[in-house]
């Protein structure tokens, strides 16, 4: 509640220096994903149908060179078995210097890097970018919604509005979320483009919130034992600030006295 | 260890005497935690503490991330997020190395306005104030090179700017500006000596710290009434004093927990709010960010960098007068430059003889509009240098210079202060009165 009222607080106060923004700056929509907030979880199954809906569109052109693949294993992300993270790895094919030859990847080699020299390597993207830049500038709605890294992603993939214009040898497309309003990159999704085994909702719309989350996971992904490690720190601390401050009370205390007055 | 007398430390067992005489270091350790500390610090007099345990968590997680990171163009972006991957922990002291220094910056800053405002810098502590400035500046310079390292646009673009301010001294300047880069640009040889010199400033910036702590045993801590701690005998220093041990140790720990928790919150919950997302791009030579931003510690001088633009009066005659030699981009080095200068000499532009802002009514005015002028300097350095923002960065980097260049000479002719305290006794009986009423 408290946390509503504060972004609500937040969004008032970006909505009003919004005004002195120029136009053609881009659109980005707040999305509630499950991850956010200091106990916010990736979900496991739609980190597996964002990986699904990565490998079957944005791996054709995008890369992801800095996520070993043996990661889809981890928890705290997709959290595939050994079987699955092999089978998963052999879809790519990926030079090998040793034997000079492309192999089939093992969960030891990273996804491959982007194909397209074009299109921009995904691996941190959601960090990349920052989606909310707060009133004036400050930032100071990151607080409550963090960078907007992952909903700037979907505000791109959701944001076309079937504009396209053609210009020095290339066709653009109008997108609201796009910086200058104008993108080299299609429109990626397609209504019940990827077909999801749990029979989960494939409108664009879901698609691009689940493929958004998984970006956040290849960006951030120890976000789960961060937030952990963070939250075993400010509970100890918290004690030991406690404890501390009862030591120094009687410490003082024969040296300090009741005021008189 | 001469100034307030105290015990000193009487070696007692037969080891304890034998090591005494050939190295004192007992001692010295001894006489140095043990110093008389006046009564009455505040919590503004914790900030120190703060700052010997970031230099120890920058020196710590610094080390290993070194083990792990590699400093060549090819290499060093993958190299970090090989830290945040696959290095066990290595994700944690990243992050808490990263926003360690932001933690850094702001204990510095609170710790630097105190000593404006208590009149720190005042007789006879120039010399521990100096010293300080010189830490800021290295710590400055470290924090500039560390956030190179990472190799992402802002580290690239941040790094061509700023050496490119050395390139804007007249005559002279390219040719450092090249040295100092190794290259024509930006290149592996700055990334190289960068990465050096961030492992060799920190232990030069724990050197002077040791200097620093000397200084003001050797003068005594100021105090918040700004009167001098009486010294004529053991008896009469110990009304003003309590030993350092515990008392301002546990003090301090509390204090230091507490930010501690404060800060572990943020390094937990959200590590990249202080960090630009541009830092997650890797560096191209290629492709400049629309907005090149330093760190946010960095905005205030940026700010008054970015002031002295070609149309100010100043700048103008200062163009004329020299020729054209000064012109607006070598104004503005001058000018960030000067800024930090007028505070290395602000114990000799303050004439007041009174050292505790407390009792000047009228410098604490002057004051808190200085720590307004920092903060929306801070904030100007953020925007993009246009209209209005650029005015308003003129009018605070104005006052900036006339706060250290005229207010505070004139006030301490102006100003009539109010009556301190005689002892610290005295201020500190004032507050938690431990002396028997006279009627009982």
């Amino acid at each position: 509640m408290l946390r509503k009222i504060a972004l609500s607080a937040a969004t008032a106060l970006a909505l009003s220096a919004g005004g002195a923004m120029a136009a053609g700056e881009s659109h980005v929509e707040d999305v509630a994903f499950p991850f956010e907030g200091p106990f916010g979880k990736f979900d496991e199954d739609q980190l597996k149908r964002g990986l699904k809906v990565y490998t079957e569109v944005c791996s054709a052109c995008h890369g992801l060179r800095y996520v070993p693949l043996r990661t889809l294993g981890d928890e705290g992300g997709p959290h595939f078995s050994d079987a699955e993270v092999r089978a998963y790895a052999e879809l790519y094919e990926v030079f090998d210097p040793e034997i000079d030859d492309y192999r089939p990847a093992k969960p030891t080699d990273h996804f491959p890097m982007s194909g397209d020299p074009n299109a921009p390597d995904l691996s941190l993207m959601a960090k990349a970018r920052a989606g909310f830049h707060g009133p004036a500038g400050t930032g100071i709605n990151q607080l409550f919604k963090g960078m907007g890294g992952p909903e700037y992603i979907h505000s791109l993939l959701t944001g076309y509005t079937g504009e396209e214009k053609f210009e020095a040898g290339t066709v653009f497309y109008e997108n609201t979320a796009f910086p200058g309003g104008w993108i080299a990159m299609a429109p990626p999704l397609y209504e019940e483009g990827v077909e999801f085994d749990d029979g989960s909702p494939n409108s664009i719309e879901a698609m691009s919130e689940d493929v958004s989350a998984f970006l956040m996971w290849t960006a951030e992904p120890k976000m789960m034992a961060r937030k952990q490690a963070g939250f075993v720190g400010v509970l100890m601390l918290t004690v030991l600030s406690v404890l501390l401050y009862l030591t120094n009370k009687r410490l003082w205390a024969p040296h300090k006295g009741k005021h008189e007055s | 260890m001469s100034g307030i007398p105290h015990d000193h430390y009487e070696p007692k067992s037969g080891f304890e005497k034998w090591l005494h005489r050939r190295l004192p270091v007992v001692g010295l350790m001894y006489d140095t935690i043990m110093i008389p500390t006046p009564k009455n610090l505040n919590w503004m007099w914790i900030w120190g503490i703060v700052l010997a345990y970031c230099l120890v968590h920058m020196i710590v997680t610094g080390i290993i991330l070194a083990m792990h990171y590699t400093p060549h163009v090819d290499y060093a972006f993958a190299s970090v997020e090989h830290i945040m991957r696959d290095v066990r922990g290595g994700h944690m002291l990243r992050y808490l190395h990263m926003n360690g220094a932001s933690l850094f910056f702001l204990a510095v800053y609170i710790h630097i306005f105190r000593g404006l405002y208590y009149g720190s810098y005042k007789a006879p502590r120039e010399v521990t104030w100096i010293i300080g400035m010189l830490i800021f500046l290295l710590m400055m310079a470290t924090g500039f090179m560390g956030y190179v390292l990472p190799w992402g646009q802002m580290s690239f673009w941040g790094a061509t700017v700023i050496t490119g301010l050395f390139g804007a001294i007249p005559f002279i300047g390219e040719p450092i500006q090249t040295w100092l880069l190794g290259g024509p640009a930006v290149d592996n040889a700055t990334l190289n000596r960068f990465f050096s010199l961030h492992y060799l400033l920190p232990f030069v910036i724990a050197a002077l710290v040791i200097v620093h702590i000397w200084a003001f045993h050797t003068t005594g801590n100021n105090n918040p009434t700004g009167v001098d701690v009486r010294r004529g005998s053991k008896e009469e220093a110990e009304k003003d004093t309590l030993p350092f041990w515990p008392y301002f140790v546990i003090k301090d720990l509390f204090a230091l927990a507490v930010i501690l928790a404060i800060f572990f919150a943020i390094v937990g919950f959200m590590p990249n709010y202080l960090g630009h997302p541009d830092n997650y791009i890797e560096a191209n030579p290629l492709v400049t960010p629309s907005h090149i931003v330093p760190e946010w510690y960095f905005l205030p001088f940026y700010a008054i960098l970015r002031a002295f633009t070609s149309d100010v009066w100043v700048v103008m005659f200062a163009s004329w007068i020299t020729g054209g030699i000064i012109d607006a981009k070598f104004f503005g080095v001058l000018a960030m430059f000067g800024s930090i200068i007028v505070m290395v000499l602000v114990p000799w532009l303050d004439t007041s003889r009174v050292r505790s802002g407390r009792f000047r009514p009228q410098f604490k005015w002057w004051f808190y509009l200085l720590i307004i002028d920092f903060i929306v300097l801070m904030w100007c350095g953020a925007m993009p240098a246009e209209p209005p923002y650029s005015t308003i960065a003129l009018i605070g980097s104005a006052y900036w210079f006339a706060y250290f260049l005229v207010i505070l000479p004139l006030l301490g002719v102006i100003e009539k202060p109010t009556a301190a305290p005689a002892t610290i006794e005295e201020d500190f009986e004032a507050h938690y009165g431990t002396k028997p009423t006279p009627a009982e």
